[in-house]
């Protein structure tokens, strides 16, 4: 349904089609002579999960930077409620930050800081909430990902699925709009890969949030995303429910979904001929 | 050929660009010291992490500063007879030149690379984009604590090295080498004024506080986020310190006591 009514949510004015939370159009992004993004543009529907997939090095994790505006684009626009997040002053892209949660592929955690502290630091940042109150936010968020038992645990103490799991409570604390996940299930044992699929899903629909899911592995991604973009080469190659992606006929999309190893995304790195490099003037 | 100013040009270039971060790196650090009240306990914390976690050797080398002085001097002054010179010329030393330099040193090596190595890992670990990304500002929460506690224990650590410094050289002139002990503390006390040597001995320390902090801190958040990287930032911390330390000493010291 499409909504033009001007609504207010946390200070964010939708301006825009209630149904669209980020809309990017005509996103052009390069490091040194590489086009990373070259003319995209994308959707992120509101209340969904939208994933974002695509062989490594497409910038899959830099559309999440430039998304939460800690990198600019070399032209196009990033809207989210009608602000363009490049053109934000710092105080108000720091605002707007408050809406957001991202999930860092590493899980980021503050390694001098315990896993309590570490879910209470966006609340003793941004709040003057009393310490009773931040025990309870802290500890039902905790519970929320399982891991209220381990709130005294350093950093280092946790394996690397707990690390996400905290780092996702800490995400969520502040109850942000729309949530960002980098790559959460790179590494994970299956075990650790199936309760982080579950809990993205059903945090996302109990909380209704906009999650955007950037990640390579295939499986899992389908498995709960409403709607996926395949990003390859700088371009949008393919963008659909999973289902339309699975049975769809670009050559780029069934590589990638299929995992084959030959296609248009190529095994090489661009180099210079090989017969010439190796034979020189006599090639 | 054209390779080689390539490579001038490109280094030069490079150089050029570190410093402009450098200096809107500065700027954002100032605009951010108001953390010194919001934030103190965060300062104080960091002053526990740079300036007392630096004192042990502080005081050991302020210890044998003094002493190796004390019996260098000895050995000079006993040939004129002037033995009884000693305080004041020790207390000179430290108090004007040793005390600000090797402080400064000692503190670039253990702090100032300490706190490279701590900011440069937490950007590898993406502890600062995680901050940003919860609207933490770095510069606040991380970077202006440390650089204010660097600023402010610089000073602190110079005073002790000096005051150690004097004891050590006591005990070596007096209590082993059996100088009067009233000519020492007279001597010095008639020697070192408070205006030419000791505030200017605190401005040193201050100069070398800030630009030491100042390298430390922004080379951590400018590194390369590898381990390599880290390793690399480290490195030129304690390389870049010491040499801005001994080239503003110079400077320093022919504005305020040179007639140059």
């Amino acid at each position: 349904m499409v909504c033009y009514a001007q609504l207010k949510h946390d200070g964010v004015a939708m301006t825009e089609t209630d149904d669209i939370l980020i809309k990017i159009r005509g996103l052009k992004f390069a490091r040194g002579e590489r086009w990373i993004f070259d003319d995209i543009d994308l959707d992120i529907p509101r209340g969904k999960i939208t994933a974002i997939m695509g062989p490594s090095g497409t910038g899959k994790t830099t559309l999440l930077r430039l998304v939460g505006g800690q990198l600019r684009p070399m032209a196009g626009t990033i809207e989210m409620g009608g602000k363009n997040i490049p053109k934000l002053r710092v105080s108000e892209l720091y605002a707007l930050r408050r809406q957001m949660g991202m999930l860092f592929q590493s899980g980021a955690l503050l390694t001098d800081l315990n896993v309590y502290e570490n879910v209470a630091f966006p609340l003793r940042e941004h709040t003057k909430l009393p310490e009773s109150l931040i025990h309870h936010l802290v500890l039902m968020k905790l519970q929320t990902v399982g891991l209220r038992g381990a709130r005294h645990l350093m950093p280092s103490e946790l394996s690397g699925g707990m690390a996400r799991r905290v780092a996702l409570a800490r995400s969520l604390v502040t109850d942000p709009t729309m949530m960002m996940y980098d790559e959460p299930f790179t590494g994970q044992d299956p075990i650790s890969m199936g309760v982080l699929v579950r809990l993205i899903r059903s945090i996302n629909d109990a909380l209704g949030l906009t999650s955007i899911l950037v990640s390579h592995d295939v499986h899992e991604t389908l498995s709960i995303a409403d709607k996926v973009y395949v990003i390859s080469n700088g371009k949008v190659v393919g963008v659909g429910s999973p289902e339309e992606l699975k049975n769809s006929d670009s050559d780029w999309v069934k590589q990638f979904v299929n995992a084959e190893s030959d296609g248009p995304v190529p095994f090489h790195y661009p180099a210079p001929s090989y017969e010439q490099e190796l034979l020189g003037d006599a090639a | 050929m054209i390779n080689q100013f390539q490579n001038l040009g490109r280094s030069t270039l490079d150089t050029f660009s570190k410093f402009g971060r450098s200096q809107i790196f500065l700027s954002h650090i100032l605009a951010a010291l108001g953390v010194l009240f919001t934030r103190f306990r965060l300062v104080i914390a960091q002053m526990y992490a740079v300036g007392v976690l630096s004192l042990s050797i502080i005081l050991v080398s302020g210890l044998f500063v003094g002493m190796v002085l004390g019996l260098q001097l000895y050995n000079t002054l006993v040939n004129f007879g002037s033995t009884e010179i000693l305080g004041a010329v020790i207390a000179l030393s430290l108090v004007r030149e040793l005390g600000p330099v090797i402080t400064a040193l000692l503190f670039a090596g253990r702090a100032g690379s300490a706190l490279t190595a701590e900011i440069g890992l937490m950007k590898a670990t993406e502890q600062l984009s995680a901050m940003e990304m919860m609207a933490v500002n770095p510069y606040k929460r991380v970077i202006a604590p440390r650089f204010l506690a660097g600023l402010f224990s610089m000073p602190l650590l110079a005073a002790i090295f000096s005051a150690v410094g004097v004891i050590g050289g006591y005990l070596i002139v007096v209590t082993v080498l059996r100088v009067d002990d009233g000519a020492f503390w007279s001597f010095m006390q008639a020697s070192v004024e408070w205006r030419e040597d000791i505030l200017n001995g605190v401005i040193k320390s201050i100069v070398f506080g800030f630009v030491v902090t100042w390298i430390a801190v922004f080379e951590g958040y400018d590194c390369i986020p590898t381990s390599e990287g880290v390793s690399r930032a480290t490195t030129r911390t304690v390389v870049y310190s010491s040499l801005s330390i001994l080239a503003l000493d110079f400077v320093l010291t022919a504005v305020m006591f040179g007639d140059i």
